[in-house]
């Protein structure tokens, strides 16, 4: 009987095989002792175990994975390792912790095939995406679905060599060979790197996302709608949207689209030229997905946006990063009759009650709408709102933008709209510091 | 009973409106009107040369005033749990009055302080009268939460009806049976700067001269202003004009020389039967914006910071020091940003407009810096720097707490242009800039090389480059907002990660980030 307590108490040191301890459990069930706490963790089930780990931070779950064999076992079931986000931050520069190398390299050895949801998470250095780029390559026995490449700060994956990203992204596209989900945004993928995607992925492919991916041709990214039936979900730069592309997602093979993203960016006024997209290609994009949303964010000057807007366009969420005119929320007003959010962060400093009033005519989707530096005189404000009612779930308008007129002054303005929304407003402040 | 009486100044450095003060005038033989100098809050790395030569003005001020009425002030330096039982044994004391101060150092002081006057048998009294009501009044009015949005607070305000009047300052009448002893002994004199170790060769033109009596003049002078005061809006006014456009009486509201109720009711009567403009723009407005954030600064544990504050978004900030410092020392390129915290480091106040811009620029605009390292600026460099005010509002600017729209950001370039267009304010507080023309003077990195020699400035080598593309950061920026946003949404549904096998991708709605957190309001 001693000898069984004594090896009970020595929870540091590996435990006892399998066998032994079954036998402990025998014996101890059939004595009926009373046992004390420390003596029961070590004999947990590993079902128990597991699911206590997974309520467990990472780092509590390495540390605790070194208490007993047993439990270490347990820290490297499968099931664990299925899901993991890589960070890796240079300490001089960033707050952010970083997943420890040697923790790297167990993954690399022990779990790369059990990976399948991985994101990296990289700081403003281009070490942190040499790194995470080194891991990639590594990852040649696995069946990956989910890949994410996130840059924090500054697009540290464009600053390395574009060699070196291509060939380790090129890695985990010819090994996973059912990759479904890709986040990719920022990087120096090329039109190469995407035939090796649909080389290997094409059946498995619903979501590609690849803003400000500069390396990529408009054809590159149509090989990927020619080939990948199942993308329903599609995220890039307005340079790489063609009449063509728009097409092939429309093909009868293809799925339906559920949500398209369009970033259309200018870093230097008039020095990039914006093609237009021909009327019947979006028509025959809303005919063939009737549902998809379809996301355009605008960072343009004022002075680029005339190729925009000139027929009708299925645009769903639309977004102004800059100044947007107010002949532009004019033309919106008559050519997107599916649109269902606007944001305007800057107009400048004429009224803009005809266009809003517009909007509310014709946009009978509209369901959110927020205004950031413009003016809306009180009257034409409460007119937009009296034609949109209650639809409108999302009103979200600094105060400074409303200006009091004979009508409505601003204490007035709350309950007036308040009224035609059907619940309690009012808009949003800064404070006087 | 006569009674030997401490009153201990530390904010409320007035007579008028001192509910505390007259307090210990009560059956009073012996009063000691007393300011620490304490070494935990007055040091060099939370207090900037201009608010040392504010609050030793407010102190001279009061010493003054109280002279006038047979007293004096009693300036001594040390920690207030050490100072006190010397006081209290020496001076016989018997009572001990003070005005309430919520900021958490200063209610663990004054437990502490506390304590120690009961073991020397003296009485402790303390008043509310730096905020215009009761703030513990405020919360327990709101269920016992503090309220989260200005109008819940324009409610509970509505409810407890208006704020105490004030009371007026102690005549020689009230004091005629009170002494004060030690009148001329030079040990308890207000210590000057260069006895302070500091050294005052770095001093502007002082601008905003601290103390009571140049706050009541500037009061009854902006009052008179009677027109102005009914139609004031303080977002219309400019953010770089060259003379202050709104009253900046906030340095004397903060420390206390101003009553927030004389304040207050000074305007109720300007107002009386005149057609004004309604809170929150209006000067009453501002007051209650003050209140508002007095209130969330006790009701909110860790108001100060990110971390542990359960009503503040936790945002990736970067830790970025070559950022930080060149927003601190004014040169980040970007006229309109230097300007104004090269405006601040000398006058020690900036237009709240101003504010906006900087705070909005150092945080989710440009830098993506941590608000609480411009907090820790602002509270060096500010003369109205205020613990709960700083808190809240760089919280407000950087969309972390109350406030959601985060795509509404300043732009360094285009903001001051609106009411400014020559950069006239630029000019003044950056001379390297003047010879610029009005074209380029907010963005001179855009100026051809020929124009940059003319103006004798060449952008990169007499005055910085900018320290970033705006037009690429705020774009960004803006992401990382949302995702932020969107981590704290999903932190708060975190389920047992056994069961995410992987979330369901939702329809990307921007808007769905700017829903304001009506949670407890």
């Amino acid at each position: 009987m001693k000898r069984g307590r004594t090896s009970l108490k020595s929870k540091c040191l590996p435990f006892p095989s399998h066998e032994v301890r079954a036998k402990i459990r025998k014996w101890r069930a059939a004595s009926r002792f009373a046992l004390t706490h420390a003596e029961d963790w070590g004999n947990l089930p590993h079902y128990v175990v597991l699911q206590i780990f997974q309520h467990l931070s990472l780092v509590d779950r390495a540390r605790a994975a070194s208490v007993c064999r047993g439990w270490n076992d347990v820290f490297h079931t499968p099931d664990l390792w299925r899901r993991f986000e890589f960070e890796l931050n240079q300490p001089t520069t960033s707050y952010l912790s970083s997943t420890h190398p040697d923790l790297v390299q167990q993954i690399i050895k022990r779990h790369a095939q059990h990976l399948q949801y991985v994101s990296f998470k990289v700081d403003s250095c281009t070490e942190s995406a040499e790194a995470a780029c080194d891991i990639l390559s590594q990852l040649v026995n696995c069946t990956i679905k989910t890949l994410g490449l996130i840059s924090t700060a500054r697009p540290s994956f464009m600053d390395m060599a574009q060699a070196h990203f291509v060939s380790a992204l090129t890695v985990v596209f010819v090994n996973s060979k059912s990759l479904s989900s890709i986040k990719i945004d920022d990087t120096p993928v090329d039109d190469p790197s995407l035939k090796v995607l649909v080389a290997n992925n094409s059946h498995t492919l619903k979501l590609l996302k690849m803003s400000s991916c500069p390396h990529v041709s408009p054809a590159g990214i149509l090989c990927v709608a020619d080939q990948c039936h199942g993308l329903r979900e599609l995220a890039l730069n307005y340079h790489l949207l063609s009449d063509e592309l728009l097409l092939s997602l429309s093909s009868e093979k293809h799925v339906h689209l559920e949500h398209l993203r369009i970033d259309v960016v200018s870093q230097n006024p008039g020095q990039t030229h914006f093609h237009s997209i021909k009327r019947s290609s979006w028509e025959a994009l809303v005919r063939h997905s009737p549902k998809v949303n379809i996301v355009m964010y605008f960072f343009l000057y004022l002075e680029e946006f005339e190729p925009f807007f000139c027929e009708e366009t299925p645009v769903t969420h639309l977004y102004f990063g800059r100044t947007v005119s107010k002949e532009m929320l004019g033309r919106i007003g008559l050519n997107c009759p599916r649109l269902v959010e606007l944001v305007v962060c800057a107009n400048g400093l004429q009224p803009l009650d005809e266009e809003l009033i517009r909007i509310a005519e014709r946009c009978k989707s509209l369901t959110a709408i927020g205004l950031g530096e413009c003016e809306v005189t009180c009257s034409g404000f409460v007119e937009f709102v009296k034609i949109c009612g209650g639809r409108l779930t999302q009103l979200s308008i600094m105060e400074e933008v409303l200006i009091p007129d004979s009508s409505y002054n601003m204490e007035q303005i709350h309950t007036e709209v308040s009224k035609h929304l059907g619940r309690l407003w009012f808009p949003d402040m800064m404070p006087t510091w | 009973m006569s009674q030997s009486c401490i009153h201990w100044f530390r904010k409320g450095l007035r007579l008028h409106d001192n509910p505390a003060l007259e307090a210990s005038l009560r059956d009073c033989a012996e009063l000691y009107p007393l300011f620490i100098l304490d070494p935990t809050i007055h040091n060099s790395t939370l207090v900037g040369l201009n608010r040392w030569r504010f609050l030793l003005g407010a102190l001279r001020d009061l010493d003054e005033s109280l002279r006038k009425l047979n007293s004096r002030l009693f300036v001594l330096r040390g920690k207030p749990e050490e100072v006190f039982p010397k006081l209290f044994s020496e001076w016989n004391v018997t009572k001990l009055t003070y005005e309430r101060d919520t900021e958490p150092y200063s209610v663990s002081r004054d437990e502490k302080v506390t304590s120690l006057a009961k073991k020397h048998g003296v009485t402790v009294l303390y008043k509310v009268s730096h905020t215009l009501y009761d703030i513990d009044r405020i919360i327990e009015e709101n269920n016992g939460k503090a309220p989260l949005t200005y109008n819940k607070m324009q409610a509970i305000v509505k409810s407890l009806g208006p704020p105490k009047r004030p009371i007026p300052a102690p005549t020689a009448q009230d004091m005629k049976d009170v002494q004060t002893p030690c009148l001329d002994e030079d040990r308890y004199r207000i210590p000057s700067l260069q006895e302070l170790e500091l050294n005052s060769e770095g001093l502007g033109e002082e601008k905003f001269p601290g103390g009571e009596q140049e706050a009541l003049r500037r009061l009854d002078q902006h009052m008179e202003r009677k027109d102005w005061v009914c139609g004031f809006e303080k977002p219309q006014t400019s953010p770089n004009s060259l003379l202050p456009s709104t009253t900046v009486l906030s340095p004397y509201v903060t420390t206390g020389c101003l009553s927030a109720r004389t304040f207050w009711w000074r305007l109720t009567d300007v107002y009386q039967g005149k057609k004004h403009s309604s809170p929150p723009v209006s000067l009453h407005g501002q007051l209650l914006w003050r209140e508002f954030f007095y209130s969330a600064s006790v009701g909110i544990p860790n108001f100060n910071r990110m971390e542990g504050n359960p009503v503040c978004t936790q945002v990736d900030w970067d830790n970025n020091q070559e950022y930080l410092d060149a927003w601190t020392e004014a040169r980040t390129g970007f006229p309109f940003i230097d300007a104004i915290m090269t405006q601040l480091r000398q006058e020690g106040w900036i237009h709240h407009l101003a504010r906006h811009a900087v705070a909005c620029f150092l945080t989710r605009g440009d830098l993506w810096i941590n608000w609480e390292e411009g907090q820790k600026v602002f509270e060096h460099l500010l003369l109205d720097g205020d613990w709960a005010l700083n808190a809240g509002n760089w919280q407000w600017l950087s969309a972390s707490t109350f406030f959601h729209q985060f795509f509404r950001v300043y732009s360094p370039v285009a903001f001051g242009k609106k009411t400014d267009k020559n950069g006239e304010y630029i000019k003044k507080y950056l001379p390297i800039l003047k010879k610029f023309p009005s074209a380029y003077i907010y963005e001179p990195w855009k100026a051809p090389g020929s124009v940059q020699r003319a103006a004798g400035c060449i952008v990169g080598k007499d005055y910085p480059k900018p320290i970033v593309t705006h037009e690429v950061i705020s774009k960004q920026n803006i992401q990382r907002m949302k995702a932020a946003y969107a981590k704290s949404k999903t932190d708060k549904e975190a389920e047992s990660p056994s069961k995410k096998q992987g979330t369901k991708r939702k329809s990307d709605s921007v808007l769905d980030m700017m829903k304001k957190k009506t949670k407890a309001t």
